[in-house]
């Protein structure tokens, strides 16, 4: 499993005006590849096709050759294909602990998975000291750094994010694109970063892709998204 | 109904409406016998209760297990009012119309309670209470014995034909025609209620409770007028059952009885009136038929003695979950009625699903949320 | 003061009866949201099973067996069968399916079983045992209470120890991220309805035996009043299903002995209002779950 995805004539939705309409690109293995857009663009209904929870209308979805449009949403978590969804994901009523082992469940078990919850929490220090606290105690930025961990303990192939900034202070949000860049290039992860937070996204990603009223308008290397100020003006805003 | 006198419309075409019916039903009491006017008297009765279910589960969203209850309660306010004027020396359609009101008027108090013990109460919660409720009746007819006399249950006089068509027409028809005359005037209400800005707020409620507080609709109190309205329609029909039979007992309004009418409700389809009309014509019709067949079997007189009762509890079962899983908007959906009443929540921001709940919602709003896949 | 110990303390292993059948009710609220109308009727098939299973085997235990596991097969059918194709938008249509499917159960079981009331045998004693000259529980109320409490810490260690059990906790708390965790989500519902149906049987099993006899109507009540303790204690919580099992209980018990039993019934609404309209709530419960 090398974590290629592939994107092609995706479409989401009925009648007139779909949310997503023909939308192709492709991610190599070890990519990282930050998804742009305006609210409302389709980014999170992207990634909710991806992972299975809505139903493309027409289109195909690849992960390393094989077709994920016939499997539920947890057979596709179980091929290596993770999403930290936008919002609220933590299991508030479980503890730390318990959401990591949900994590690593299907993947490890006995010693192996204490092991891996163990290697979460040296990657994220804060949670270690909340491990038994309930998931509705947390602060917003050590939720979200429980829904990268878990979502990284199963040691998927591709790691899809909606958002994972969104109402975070400025500082959580530098050391979580950190601790997930650095994450990624350890284990070779492709990711798959929606955000609205340009800046921060192009920074770690190595390419940028726009959507715009559910179409791809850009599709470009980071830098050079970066740079490019009419695109910058006309799709993200700035 | 929509095809029926499409110039019309609003309130002159619902009375239209109405009155043509309500001809055509008294004329049918010609072609029939005595025992069918008696069955038809009882389906009328029927429908007032299953016409004010069938509004308050599929218009207000709340499910009532109770109705039988508060069609005794109906029954029990016409019982004792009767008799009481009847002790008074008071006979005749002044009796029976006060006795009508006062039964009305006992289920609509009885309804006005339980509408508000249960109005901040989702669905399977208030259909719980209303377990309970129609549960405990025997129970206060049994400790209040002394007003109820329990089990027995009370007996009224009965109104015979007035002089001027005693000629004409027998005892069964003439019952038939009070039967049909109060259930004309009891559902053309419901009705206007139903075509009129109440109905559209018990609509607003019913698909979504926050949205429409924020849109101004006082929720309690919608709430609480649909049980109140819906009550007294049964209320009625409990009336008009004990003016036909003479007699009103806790045995004659149990739990199954309650069943019986969702039954009427659901398969007729849920917020039709037209619906409840044939709901009730199904639930008077079907056991005799059920019964007509399992006589024409030769069968041990102990299977045969199971069966009758439980057979058509069976069906009627049957009835109610393939309704259910086949076609939610029921019979009445056949005929180019609205199918989509309960059972498809609206969501704010995706657009309206087809028929079948859509496969697939954008919207990220979790409480309205469709899964791809079928659970 | 003689007769309220004796109350009390029956009334309090019948409680634990109406705790456990509450918990089964718990239990498919969690794993199904939804509030099973037909856990009794499913019960009942359940017992009426064991009852034939005793008759033919003459063996109390294997009838147990046969009906917690005739319990659990129920469940599975049911849920398989039936619910996984109600509509799902709002609650009430999962209610009147429910509701459907008792009348088809108990009809059918008047059917082949016949309306008569078929007493159940206790594996022990029903006399009550006197300590120091004053009625107390009898052998049969002890066995009761300990199965009961056994089984509801059984279930506690599954759900709070065991991989299951986190897999049982997050399907029914968050069904959407459980999937994108690779958890099978349907599988978890599946058996959450078969623990469900098996407890409740167990329940049913526990209690019939004391009643009169088993008959196509023996759980309506049961019902009743475990809809009851779900109510005071809170539909998501095991802990107020059983300390509100145990008062439901008590208070049952109690009325029944000082009124009568056929005040019981409006004991029971009496609670139900009064708990509705003063902490509607629940005492336990920990989401409002259940107002408007």
């Amino acid at each position: 499993m090398t974590g290629a995805l592939q994107i092609e004539a995706l479409t989401v939705g009925y009648g007139g005006a779909p949310v997503l309409h023909d939308v192709s690109f492709a991610l190599a293995p070890g990519e990282v590849v930050a998804l742009l857009g305006a609210n409302g663009a389709g980014k999170t209904t992207l990634l909710r096709t991806l992972v299975g929870l809505v139903a493309a209308t027409a289109g195909t979805l690849r992960l390393d050759a094989g077709d994920l449009r016939t499997l539920r949403t947890e057979e596709r978590a179980r091929r290596g294909l993770a999403l930290v969804p936008d919002g609220q994901s933590v299991v508030a009523e479980l503890t730390v602990e318990e959401n990591l082992h949900l994590g690593a469940l299907w993947r490890h078990r006995g010693r192996a998975r204490t092991r891996a919850v163990d290697e979460i929490f040296t990657l994220f220090a804060p949670l270690a000291r909340r491990r038994d606290s309930a998931g509705h105690q947390l602060s917003g930025g050590e939720r979200q750094m429980l829904a990268l961990g878990r979502a990284l303990i199963a040691e998927p192939v591709v790691l899809a994010l909606d958002e994972p900034s969104l109402g975070l202070a400025p500082l959580v949000v530098a050391q979580l694109m950190g601790t997930l860049r650095e994450a990624a290039r350890q284990r070779g992860l492709t990711v798959l970063l929606a955000e609205q937070n340009v800046t921060s996204a192009l920074s770690i990603a190595d390419r940028g892709v726009v959507l715009d009223l559910g179409r791809i308008v850009a599709d470009a290397p980071a830098d050079q998204l970066a740079a490019d100020e009419t695109l910058r003006h006309a799709y993200l805003g700035f | 109904m929509t095809r029926l006198f499409p110039r019309l419309a609003g309130t002159p075409r619902v009375l239209v409406v109405a009155g043509i019916l309500t001809l055509l039903a008294i004329g049918g009491t010609f072609l029939l016998d005595p025992y069918r006017n008696f069955q038809l008297a009882t389906a009328a009765a029927y429908f007032c209760a299953i016409g004010g279910l069938t509004l308050l589960v599929g218009l207000s969203g709340q499910l009532s297990l109770g109705h039988a209850a508060l069609m005794a309660a109906g029954g029990y306010g016409y019982a004792l009012t009767s008799i009481a004027l009847t002790g008074a020396g008071l006979a005749g359609a002044g009796r029976f119309v006060i006795a009508l009101v006062a039964g009305v008027v006992a289920a609509s108090v009885l309804g006005l309670l339980l509408g508000l013990a249960g109005a901040r109460l989702r669905g399977p919660y208030l259909a719980g209470l209303t377990l309970a409720f129609v549960i405990a009746l025997p129970a206060v007819t049994s400790v209040f014995s002394g007003v109820f006399r329990g089990d027995q249950g009370l007996q009224t006089a009965y109104e015979p034909v007035p002089e001027l068509l005693n000629r004409l027409i027998a005892l069964e028809q003439w019952q038939a025609w009070v039967a049909i005359g109060v259930t004309s005037v009891v559902t053309t209400a419901l009705a206007l209620v139903r075509r009129g800005a109440g109905g559209l707020r018990m609509r607003a409620v019913r698909d979504d409770e926050t949205a429409a507080r924020l849109n101004g609709v006082a929720v309690r109190r919608v709430k609480v007028t649909a049980f109140t309205v819906s009550a007294a329609a049964a209320g009625a029909g409990g009336a008009v059952l004990c003016f036909v039979t003479q007699s009103v007992s806790p045995g004659g309004y149990t739990l199954a009885f309650s069943l019986l009418l969702l039954v009427g409700a659901v398969v007729g389809g849920l917020g039709s009136l037209g619906g409840a009309a044939i709901g009730a014509a199904v639930i008077v019709l079907l056991p005799w038929v059920l019964s007509l067949l399992a006589g024409s079997l030769d069968l041990p007189a102990e299977l045969a003695q199971r069966l009758s009762g439980n057979l058509s509890v069976l069906v009627f079962g049957l009835l109610l979950i393939v309704v259910m899983l086949v076609r939610p908007g029921g019979l009445a959906g056949a005929f180019g009625g609205r199918r989509r009443g309960p059972w498809v929540r609206r969501s704010s921001t995706s657009p309206e699903p087809a028929e079948a709940p859509a496969p697939a919602s954008p919207s990220p709003s979790p409480q309205k949320q469709f899964l791809a896949q079928e659970r | 003061m003689d007769r309220l110990l004796f109350l009390f303390a029956t009334g309090l292993a019948r409680g634990a009866v109406f705790a456990l059948f509450a918990l089964s009710l718990v239990l498919i609220w969690r794993a199904a949201r939804i509030i099973n109308f037909a856990q009794g009727a499913m019960a009942l098939v359940a017992t009426y099973l064991a009852f034939a299973v005793t008759g033919l085997t003459g063996s109390y235990a294997a009838g147990l067996a046969a009906g917690i596991l005739g319990g659990a097969a129920i469940g599975w059918a049911i849920e398989r069968g039936v619910m996984r194709h109600a509509p799902h938008s709002t609650p009430l249509a999962g209610v009147i399916v429910a509701i459907g499917l008792v009348m088809v159960l108990q009809s059918l079981l008047g059917i082949v079983f016949g309306p008569q009331y078929r007493p159940m045998a206790a594996p022990f004693d029903e006399t009550p045992i006197f300590l120091g000259g004053v009625p107390v529980l009898s052998p049969y109320d002890l066995f009761i209470l300990v199965v009961a409490l056994g089984v509801m810490g059984l279930l506690a260690v599954l759900f709070t120890r065991t991989s299951l059990g986190l897999q049982l906790r997050a399907s029914a708390f968050a069904p959407e991220v459980s999937r994108m965790l690779g958890v099978r989500v349907d599988r978890m519902v599946t058996i959450g309805w078969m623990l469900s149906a098996a407890v409740a049987a167990l329940a049913a099993l526990l209690l019939i035996p004391t009643e009169l006899g088993l008959n196509p109507h023996s759980t309506d009540m049961l019902f009743v009043y475990a809809f009851t303790v779900a109510v005071v204690g809170g539909l998501d919580s095991p802990v107020g299903a059983l300390v509100g099992g145990l008062t439901v209980g008590v208070v049952i018990s109690l009325v029944t002995g000082y009124l009568g039993s056929t005040v019981a019934p409006i004991g029971v609404l009496v609670l139900l209002v009064v708990v509705l309209l003063v902490r509607p709530g629940g005492v336990f419960s920990m989401r409002e779950a259940r107002t408007a």
